[in-house]
C-alpha cells in the first residue's frame, strides 16, 4: 500500500465505522423487538433491489430530477442577473431587499396552496416551489458578492478606462464569482429538500412521491427508507458537482492564498 | 520645465460630525518627468493625497490640475494602491491586457506579453496572482501600469511588503525601465532610504492635518547606491526633519 493510500484509508475510515455501527444497531433492534413494520436493513436493500429492476425507481429518480433542474435552472436564471443589479446599483438595493427579505423566511411548504392555486397538480407547481425557495439565497449571496467588491478594484477598473460591458466581464462578475457559486450550492441543497417535500402533495411521480405512496400503499416502509436513502444519495452526489464548481480557477482565487 | 501636476489649497476632511482634518490647504508642484517621494509620519494622510492628485478623491477644497486641466481619473496617470489591485481573477496576461482595450486580439496579447517579459515574468502568462511570489506580484503591477503607456505613474508605497532585497532588486529594475520611458511619478512611501534612492526631490509631509514642510532636492548622480555617503548623508538629513532621532 502507498503512502497516500493509508493517508486516505485513515480519513475515511472513522466515517465507515459510524457507518457500520449505526446499520449493525439498526439490525439488531429491528431483529430483537420482531417489529413486523420496521424493516431491517437487509429488506430495504431487496426492497431497492426490486424497484431498480422494473424500472419505477429510475423513473422517480428522473421526475424529481427533471423538476429540480426547471425550478433551479429558472431561479438561477433569474438570480443572477437580479443579484448583480441589486449589488451594483444602490437604488436597486435600497427598493427590493425588503421585499426579498419578507419572503425569504416564508417556508416553501407554506407556499403550497398557493402553487396549487395558481399552477394546479402537474409538474408547475413543484417547480415553483423549487423556484421560489432557491432563488432568494441566490440573489443575496450574488448582491453581497458585489457589494463585497474592493475599492481598490473598481479603482483600478476606473483608471484603465474599460468599457461598461468589459467592467462587468473581468471585474464585477467574476469578483463576484465565489459568492454566486456558494449561492448556487445553497440554492441547489433546498431545491433538492423542496422537491421532495412538494411531490408529497398530489403528484404522481418522483421520489417525494414514493416515499408516500409506499406508507399509503400497504405500509411498506422497506420501500420509504430505500427512498430516503436514494435521497441522501442524489443530495450527496449533487453538492459533490457544486463542489467541483468551488475548485474552478475562476473560484478557486478566492480560497487559494 | 513646466509643472505636470499643480496641487494649490487642497484640503481634505474626513467623518461626519466631528470632521477629521487630513489634508490642510496643501500647494505642491509636481515637475514634468520627475520622481518625486513623499514621505510623512504614518496616518499623516500620504495615501489620501495621492488618491486626490489622482483624482480618485475629491477635495473639499483647492484644486488638482494635471496639464493644466482638472484632474479625472484616466489612464494618463495609474494609480498603484498600497495593497495592490491586481485582479486575482485574472491570469497574468489577462491582467496586462486588461486596460489595452485600444488594441485588438492578437496585437494585445504580444503587448501583454511583452511587459511581461520586460518586468521578467516570461513563462508566468497564465499564471494566476495566487500562483506567484510577492515580488512577482509587484511585477504584475508595474507591468499593468506600464502597459497602457501612462505619463504618470502614482505609487503608494509599492516596495513596502517586499524584503528589502527584493525591495532594492524591484526598485533599480524600475529605475532602469524609467530610464527609457520617461515618466512623471509621484512615489509615497515610509522609507526615506528608499525615497533618496529613487527620487530627484523629496517632499516631507507634516504629521495630520498635513501640509508640506519641505521640499529635498536630490541632487545626487545616478544610479546611486543606497550604502553611499550621498545618499546616507540625505537620508539623515530628512529623517531629522521628520523629528526621527
Ligand atoms: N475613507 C476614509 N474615511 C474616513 N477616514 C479616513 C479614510 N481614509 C483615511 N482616513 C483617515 O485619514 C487619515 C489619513 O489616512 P491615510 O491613509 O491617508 O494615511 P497614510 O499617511 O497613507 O497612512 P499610512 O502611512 O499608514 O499608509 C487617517 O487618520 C485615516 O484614519
Ligand atoms: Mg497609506
Amino acid at each position: 500500500m502507498t503512502r497516500a493510500m493509508i493517508a486516505r484509508a485513515r480519513r475515511t475510515a472513522p466515517s465507515l465505522v459510524v457507518f457500520a455501527v449505526l446499520i449493525g444497531a439498526w439490525w439488531a433492534t429491528v431483529t430483537m423487538t420482531g417489529s413486523l413494520i420496521f424493516p431491517t436493513p437487509g429488506e430495504v436493500l431487496t426492497g431497492a433491489w426490486g424497484l431498480m429492476q422494473d424500472g419505477t425507481l429510475f423513473e422517480h429518480i428522473g421526475a424529481s430530477l427533471f423538476r429540480v433542474a426547471a425550478g433551479y435552472g429558472l431561479a438561477l436564471l433569474v438570480a443572477v442577473p437580479l443579484g448583480l443589479w441589486m449589488g451594483w446599483v444602490h437604488g436597486a438595493f435600497l427598493t427590493l431587499n425588503p421585499l426579498v427579505q419578507i419572503l425569504r423566511p416564508i417556508s416553501p411548504i407554506a407556499w403550497i396552496p398557493i402553487a396549487i392555486l395558481w399552477f394546479g397538480v402537474g409538474n408547475a407547481s413543484p417547480i415553483f416551489l423549487i423556484f421560489i425557495s432557491s432563488v432568494f439565497p441566490m440573489v443575496l449571496q450574488t448582491a453581497n458578492g458585489v457589494h463585497g467588491i474592493e475599492k481598490r478594484y473598481l479603482r483600478a477598473a476606473e483608471n484603465f478606462g474599460v468599457s461598461r460591458r468589459k467592467l462587468f466581464s473581468q471585474v464585477v462578475i467574476p469578483a463576484a464569482m465565489p459568492q454566486i457559486v456558494v449561492g448556487m450550492r445553497v440554492g441547489l441543497g433546498v431545491a433538492w429538500l423542496v422537491v421532495v417535500a412538494a411531490e408529497m402533495i398530489a403528484l404522481r411521480s418522483g421520489l417525494g412521491y414514493l416515499i408516500i405512496d409506499s406508507r399509503n400503499a400497504g405500509n411498506r416502509y422497506d420501500l420509504v427508507i430505500a427512498g430516503m436513502v436514494v435521497i441522501g444519495l442524489i443530495g450527496l452526489v449533487l453538492d459533490g458537482l457544486m463542489r467541483l464548481l468551488e475548485s474552478h480557477p475562476s473560484v478557486r482565487w478566492r480560497y487559494a492564498s | 520645465m513646466r509643472p505636470k501636476i499643480t496641487l494649490q489649497g487642497v484640503s481634505k476632511a474626513y467623518g461626519n460630525g466631528e470632521a477629521l482634518p487630513v489634508v490642510d490647504a496643501l500647494d505642491l508642484s509636481i515637475r514634468e518627468g520627475e520622481i518625486l517621494a513623499v514621505v510623512g509620519p504614518s496616518g499623516c494622510g500620504k495615501t489620501t493625497l495621492l488618491n486626490i492628485m489622482a483624482g480618485f478623491v475629491a477635495p473639499d477644497s483647492g484644486e488638482v490640475r494635471v496639464d493644466e486641466r482638472p484632474v479625472v481619473p484616466d489612464k494618463k496617470g495609474i494609480l498603484m494602491s498600497q495593497q495592490g489591485s491586481v485582479f486575482p481573477w485574472l491570469t497574468v496576461r489577462q491582467n496586462l491586457m486588461f486596460g489595452l482595450n485600444g488594441a485588438h486580439g492578437g496585437d494585445a496579447v504580444a503587448t501583454a506579453d511583452q511587459y511581461a517579459s520586460l518586468v521578467g515574468l516570461r513563462g508566468f502568462e497564465t499564471a494566476y496572482p495566487y500562483q506567484l511570489s510577492g515580488g512577482m506580484l509587484k511585477r504584475v503591477e508595474f507591468a499593468r501600469a506600464l502597459a497602457v503607456k501612462p505619463e504618470i505613474l502614482y505609487m503608494d508605497e509599492p516596495f513596502s511588503a517586499l524584503d528589502a532585497q527584493m525591495s532594492l532588486r524591484i526598485r533599480n529594475e524600475l529605475l532602469n525601465i524609467l530610464q527609457t520611458v520617461r515618466k512623471t511619478v509621484v512615489l509615497v512611501t515610509h522609507d526615506v532610504e528608499e525615497a533618496v534612492h529613487m527620487a530627484d526631490r523629496v517632499a516631507v509631509l507634516t504629521a495630520r492635518p498635513t501640509r508640506i514642510q519641505t521640499v529635498f532636492e536630490v541632487d545626487l548622480p545616478r544610479p546611486r547606491a543606497v550604502a553611499s555617503t550621498g545618499v546616507q548623508a540625505l537620508r539623515a538629513a530628512i529623517l531629522r526633519e521628520l523629528g526621527v532621532d
